[in-house]
């Protein structure tokens, strides 16, 4: 690993080995706080922030800490980060901290951090494990920021705040669609958006457990 | 009193499914969904972990974090100290704690449940549906009889959701799903269409 260019390490998780759409990491955070597109930011800056800062110091001690207590120091350095967000965020946005509600306490549990902090930044210098850190943020973010930006322009026809497609209510000709504002157009969306991305890159389609075997009579059919 | 406490179990179960309703547990929800078995065995566990924790918590809450909270002591200085910017650190604390403790007793005195819920136990550390539920404890102001109830019926509506996938995915693996959805795709397709159906549940009021 320790030849592998950081360029690499940086761009790679974002199409072609994505936390989310690959790994199944970091799920639950992708899917609640992506009503708006504000909302959505915050929570982009502050992941990048905590996993880039997390993985550069668990790689800085990586070779002091005994590995059987491990987990508990990846989680006190993670969960002292994640302490600094929330208090920055209340005290300086107090009101996208509010909508942000538990979910920025839930960046400690969000998988990403400690799977890579786990599988990456125990065995790099610490370099290339900050580039690490932020190439995988940057991959959550990009999920993040089209879920997000579709789920505002389709519920409620703006982005950001600003009016993009006129409403029908104000006069206009746009009728809002609110199941995008609902929990399940998340679902929908990352769905959607792992079809894209696998259409675009067959390599990581899944193989189907069984195959579908053809008729072999047509008479069968009926 | 029955019928409050009634009333918020109802809803955590159904009106505000952990899984469905607030996306928590997400990563082992659809990891670990593929079998009814592995996920009523993993449903089991969070209970237990979530009914522990959640009152541990509200415990700590209120007689260490909380403003005045330390008034007990009798030391004037601590009188009014407020250090509920600890509080993310203590919960994750207790949770991995109790968990480690759990996983220990249960291999000294009941090893057969111990085998039957296996890597599952340590697992739950990171499940954000533990610390949701903890979090969510604390923004409502929930009393300790409460977080009781409540941090029960989080775990069984938590369990109800991960073995109805798992159920559908069992049936599922026979259908012709297209290249690029197999797999992970539909499984989040199948997840967005159960929680539009727990949306029915929202107007439910006891």
């Amino acid at each position: 690993m320790a030849a592998a260019k950081a360029t690499e390490v940086l761009f790679q998780p974002i199409f072609n080995n994505n936390p989310i759409a690959l790994q199944i990491l970091g799920i639950c955070s992708a899917l609640a706080i992506t009503t708006t597109l504000q909302t959505t930011i915050t929570m982009c800056l502050a992941v990048i922030f905590v996993l880039t800062c997390s993985n550069f110091f668990v790689s800085l001690i990586r070779t002091h800490i005994p590995t059987n207590v491990r987990i508990i120091v990846q989680m006190t350095i993670i969960t002292s980060l994640v302490i600094l967000v929330d208090q920055v965020l209340q005290a300086y946005a107090y009101e996208i901290s509010r909508q942000l509600s538990v979910f920025v306490g839930l960046i400690i549990t969000n998988c990403i951090i400690l799977g890579r902090a786990e599988a990456f930044a125990m065995n790099n210098s610490p370099g290339m494990a900050a580039a690490d850190g932020f190439g995988n943020a940057l991959g959550y973010s990009v999920v993040l920021l089209f879920v997000g930006a579709s789920r505002e322009l389709l519920g409620s026809g703006t982005l950001a705040g600003a009016e993009i497609l006129h409403p029908v209510a104000e006069g206009g000709w746009y009728a809002p669609n609110g199941l995008m504002l609902l929990p399940p157009a998340a679902f929908f969306l990352i769905g959607a958006f792992i079809w894209l991305l696998r259409a675009w890159k067959p390599d990581q389609v899944e193989e189907p457990q069984f195959r579908i075997a053809p008729n072999s009579r047509s008479v069968e059919a009926f | 009193m029955f019928e409050h406490y009634l009333s918020l179990f109802i809803r955590a179960v159904f009106v505000e499914n952990m899984a469905l309703a607030f996306f928590l547990g997400m990563c082992t929800f659809l990891a670990i969904s593929k079998k009814v078995q592995t996920a009523l065995g993993l449903g089991v566990a969070v209970v237990v972990v979530l009914t522990i924790t959640v009152p541990v918590n509200n415990l700590i809450l209120h007689h260490l974090l909380d403003e005045g909270a330390l008034a007990w002591t009798g030391i004037p200085a601590l009188q009014s100290l407020d250090m509920r910017f600890l509080g993310l650190l203590c919960y994750i604390g207790v949770i991995a704690a109790i968990v480690q403790i759990l996983e220990m007793t249960l291999d000294r005195y009941v090893p057969a449940l111990y085998n039957a819920l296996g890597i599952f136990l340590p697992l739950i550390t990171v499940n954000c549906a533990i610390l949701g539920a903890s979090l969510f404890m604390v923004e409502r102001h929930y009393s300790l009889g409460e977080s009781v109830v409540f941090g029960f019926g989080a775990g069984v509506g938590w369990a109800l959701a991960i073995v109805l996938l798992a159920a559908i995915r069992e049936k599922l693996k026979y259908s012709d799903v297209p290249a690029g959805l197999q797999g992970l795709g539909i499984t989040f397709i199948i997840v967005g269409l159960m929680s539009l159906g727990f949306m029915s549940f929202a107007g439910v009021q006891l």
